[in-house]
């Protein structure tokens, strides 16, 4: 087993997902079977083939800089689920 | 134990384009809150970055004045954090194939040339500003920073003292402001400093465990943190204990670094590559244009000021420190015969002026022609070199120019050798005290019966034809 239970959890915390011990068995099985299935592709040597970070065959796609109009501060809130002052309000944030 | 201190530096300055980097939003600073936000920066399902063109120039421009090599293939990915100052939850940033590598700043420590190493230079977007409220528990959000482009500079751990890292951020500053690829306003958020320092006994190879510091808002500020957590790292290390792995944040007004509970517990960003943006491939034939648009860099401006002007290095090396006075200095030096003058005033009274208003040279009315206008006055003696002290101070407040000033407010200087010779009868004979300790060979006191002199003149009196009228009439 390459993910531990406690792998899991740490995932789960830090995509904010609360999962209940059933989910955390099931996820930590699923995701190693997972894994162990994507191993198959360590047997192909890749020595000579640069990682690949796109497929679509794009480079340099750029735009000029120039300044056009911003949405209204109604249409940003438009979705809020909470504004004040023009600003969206959130939970208290500790630092 | 003797210890030595370990620094690297990270800065974010902010680049100098008009619209955003992924968006066409202004960059301007300040605005209502959420007022310079669109789908692409608010991060709505289904819209598409796309690079500004400009963000790509000034970032291989500023690496370049850096002296960093250029990657030919980089990348950009996306840094995952969950915190309210992100509206998708992830930062668009290069990780693993950043911009540029492998450059250096040159610094003086104690006279002789140092070289800090740039470890990388990358393009990343801005992140919002949270307002916390004074009561209740809630925070505001303004997203307007959002996407605003980025460089990051990492320095390698080569600096050794909290002056140092002082030193590096003057130099990288002016590096910047030269290449007018940020105007670097601390004030404004446009250049921002994280500090990583640790303690190691002198000689040892092995690095120290360090912390990092944030909330640092100049770069006194920095100076400061660092001073303080150096004796504070020494400290701990001296009871034998051992330094603990931590973000500090620095609280200014008590004037020590406190630990910080952190956004994540751990610094777990999974990087993956951003989908969205196709990767940026440079030429060689593209960084060699941008390398021809490099204008020339302070160090070796201070030298052409040494050799040009004839100035002394201390000199050379203030006015060139800032881009926007060596400029003006230029311009006065273009159209006045005496470098060193225009230097004294650009360093004195000047520099001074800009210091207590909090001020750069762009913020006040006096141009290079002020300035010129005023020597030429005193060079026709029309008036004094300490009325030409009052004259530039309106000239700064008001942008006046030097003729009107002196002749609204009756600064012109008295040469009249009748007028003149008047005042001193009369200060002679209000001082007899002063008069006799002069004769009794006392040389002293002449000085007091001038001071007296230009009082009665509020000043205007020419010095030197006080000084000569005064020994005739006391011989």
């Amino acid at each position: 087993m390459k993910i531990s239970k406690k792998d899991v959890e740490h995932v789960a915390n830090l995509a904010r997902l609360h999962l209940d011990e059933q989910e955390k068995e099931n996820y930590t099985k699923q995701l190693n079977s997972i894994l162990e299935y994507m191993e198959k592709l360590n047997l192909l040597d890749t020595e000579d083939v640069p990682p690949t970070s796109h497929v679509i065959p794009l480079k340099n796609v750029f735009r000029e800089d120039k300044v056009r109009d911003s949405l209204s501060n109604e249409e940003v809130l438009a979705n809020a689920p909470d504004a004040e002052d023009g600003y969206f309000k959130v939970p208290k944030i500790i630092e | 134990m003797e210890y030595e201190v370990v620094i690297g530096l990270e800065v974010h300055a902010e680049l100098s384009t008009d619209s955003k980097i992924f968006c066409s939003c202004t960059t301007e600073f300040g605005g209502d809150p959420n007022t310079h936000c669109c789908p692409v920066c608010l991060g709505l399902p289904g819209v598409l970055p796309v690079i500004n063109e400009k963000v790509i120039e000034l970032a291989v421009k500023a690496a370049l004045a850096l002296n960093c090599e250029i990657a030919e293939y980089s990348k950009f990915d996306r840094k995952n954090y969950f915190y309210p100052d992100l509206p998708k939850a992830y930062q668009i940033s290069q990780y693993d194939l950043p911009l540029a590598q492998n450059g250096y700043i040159e610094i003086e420590v104690d006279g002789k040339k140092k070289k800090i190493g740039i470890t990388r230079v990358h393009i990343e977007e801005d992140a919002g500003k949270l307002v916390h409220a004074e009561l209740g528990g809630y925070s505001l959000v303004d997203y307007n920073r959002t996407g605003v482009p980025l460089i990051e500079i990492v320095s390698e751990p080569d600096i050794r003292s909290p002056e140092e890292a002082r030193n590096y951020l003057d130099k990288l500053k002016s590096i910047l402001q030269y290449s007018e690829v940020s105007d670097c306003k601390m004030q404004e958020g446009s250049l921002r400093c994280d500090a990583n320092i640790s303690l190691r006994p002198k000689g040892s190879k092995e690095f120290g465990v360090k912390t990092e510091l944030k909330n640092m808002n100049s770069f006194r500020a920095v100076q400061k943190a660092l001073e303080a957590e150096v004796k504070r790292q020494k400290k701990i290390l001296e009871r034998g204990e051992r330094v603990v792995q931590e973000t500090l944040r620095w609280d200014e007004a008590r004037g020590v670094t406190v630990p910080m509970r952190s956004k994540e517990e751990a610094h777990d960003y999974r990087y993956f590559p951003e989908p969205d943006l196709p990767p940026v491939v440079i030429s060689k034939e593209y960084v060699e244009r941008i390398k021809s648009t490099l204008p020339e860099m302070p160090q070796e401006r201070k030298e052409r000021y040494m050799k040009d002007y004839n100035l002394p290095e201390y000199d050379a090396g203030v006015l060139t420190d800032s881009k926007a006075i060596a400029d003006f200095f230029e311009a006065c030096v273009e159209k006045y015969h005496d470098p060193k003058t225009v230097s004294n005033w650009v360093m004195g009274e000047l520099l001074a002026a800009l210091k207590t208003k909090d001020a750069e040279i762009d913020d006040i009315p006096l141009t290079p022609s002020h300035l010129v206008e005023m020597l030429e006055l005193m060079d026709k003696g029309t008036i004094s070199g300490k009325i030409a002290k009052t004259v530039f101070k309106e000239m700064i407040e008001t942008g006046k120019r030097p003729e009107q000033v002196v002749k609204e407010k009756g600064l012109v200087q008295i040469t009249d050798e009748g007028k003149i010779s008047e005042i001193i009868e009369k200060v002679i004979k209000e001082n007899p005290k002063s008069v006799e300790d002069f004769k009794n060979g006392k040389e002293k006191a002449i000085g007091f019966l001038v001071g007296q002199v230009m009082r009665a003149t509020k000043g205007k009196a020419n010095p030197q034809i006080v000084n000569k009228l005064l020994r005739e009439k006391l011989q």
